[in-house]
């Protein structure tokens, strides 16, 4: 730099071989750095995608006896059907009495209020437990111990998720996301029976 | 005099300043990137308000296309090519290396085993044209799929399986894909979706 400046001096003294501007235009340059910036934000993907985890059971003969009977009382089976809509039920057929089969949907006024009544206590447990991880009282590790502790629970709902032929993908994924919103622990995806098939062409 | 002064000045701007910015954010992008990856099918994920990211690295993607075309790649050029190898032996199929080469350059294909060679012959773009990606067979009859991943799987066991489907996909074709799964013992799987935009759920 020094030197240039010495240059351009001398070269005011001789008046001669002066003018000669050091200055480089730079526009070509930029022009170039910002097509190369619109290339690589054109081909990156800067997000990566979301994933949701999903762990079904094995599909191994289980026996009877060490199947798990779930009360009726706990259950709640959760039923896709077609153009988005979803329809839910609790417990099972008991004594020649159907269960009140009540069509929803997956706007948070739907189903969405059916399970947090259901799963109230724990939802509240884990939002006080929230509270204490984002007042940095809990580290993470701790937090998601503890969470799964509280939605473990005895009492929770479980829920089977049981889509007809109909259903989409999304219908599905809307499903797995009201489990996690309503923090329900025990959930699985299961065939749907021909009890159930009939139970909704009554409500239709 | 004062007029004369004023039509002297230049009207160059001084662009060293911008041209730093623009490599500057260049560098970023650049650094900060890695290049989408062309998928034989759009697909367009549901969304979810899960927020787990997904690993960039041994991961076997399935891709399932509204219509239900069920797309397969697994990343990593060597583990293809062994892949494939093991696939043809078990389909009684010889790749030649060439083609075992151009295998390894797919990033995800949807053809039946006994159309490969003739899929691996192909220009990239006729690749992706319909009548030649038809999916991969997975019913009870013909399941390859499921031998696609149990042979993925036994060559690299830390290789996690993704799926990513279209919200059209119709449920019994995705419960075809979990049922294949849970028949090789794969119970822990990826599903992946985009994020929701609406947070409304609290």
């Amino acid at each position: 730099m020094s030197e240039v400046a010495q240059d351009n001096n001398q070269g005011k003294k001789k008046g001669k071989t002066k003018k000669m501007s050091t200055r480089v235009d730079f526009t070509p340059m930029v022009d170039l750095g910002f097509l190369l910036i619109t290339f690589f934000m054109l081909a990156t993907t800067l997000s990566k995608p979301q994933t949701m985890e999903i762990a079904m059971p094995s599909k191994d003969k289980i026996s009877d006896e060490d199947q798990t009977k779930i009360k009726a009382s706990r259950a709640v089976t959760i039923l896709l059907g077609k153009d988005n809509k979803v329809f839910y039920y609790e417990g099972t057929r008991e004594n020649n009495v159907d269960p009140v089969l009540v069509q929803s949907d997956f706007s948070p006024k739907g189903i969405r209020q059916f399970l947090i009544k259901k799963n109230y206590d724990i939802m509240v447990k884990v939002r006080e437990l929230k509270a204490k991880k984002v007042s940095q009282k809990l580290s993470d590790k701790d937090f998601e111990k503890q969470r799964d502790e509280i939605i473990a629970d005895k009492k929770a709902p479980i829920i089977l998720i049981k889509g007809t032929i109909e259903s989409s993908y999304k219908n599905l994924i809307d499903a797995l996301d009201e489990m996690a919103i309503c923090n329900i622990g025990r959930y699985a995806i299961v065939d749907i029976t021909p009890f159930d098939l009939d139970l909704m062409s009554k409500k239709l | 005099m004062p007029k004369v002064k004023i039509k002297r000045k230049s009207t160059a701007i001084d662009m060293t300043a911008m041209c730093d910015v623009a490599f500057l954010l260049l560098t970023f992008f650049m650094l900060t990137s890695n290049f989408t990856q062309k998928e034989p099918v759009a697909v367009n994920t549901p969304s979810s308000i899960s927020e787990i990211k997904i690993p960039d690295r041994n991961i076997i993607s399935i891709l399932v296309d509204a219509k239900g075309k069920v797309f397969f790649g697994a990343d990593g050029q060597e583990n293809r090519v062994k892949l494939l190898t093991k696939m043809g032996a078990a389909y009684n199929i010889t790749f030649t290396p060439e083609e075992l080469k151009e295998f390894s350059l797919v990033n995800k294909f949807g053809v039946p085993i006994t159309g490969m060679k003739n899929y691996l012959s192909l220009g990239t773009k006729e690749r992706d044209m319909s009548q030649f990606s038809i999916g991969i067979p997975c019913d009870s009859l013909d399941n390859q799929f499921k031998n696609w991943v149990s042979v993925a799987r036994s060559i690299n066991s830390e290789y996690r399986i993704a799926i990513k489907a279209d919200q059209a996909t119709t449920y019994p074709v995705i419960k075809k894909l979990m049922g294949s799964l849970q028949d090789i013992k794969e119970n822990k799987y990826n599903l992946l979706t985009s994020l929701k935009l609406s947070a409304d759920y609290e």
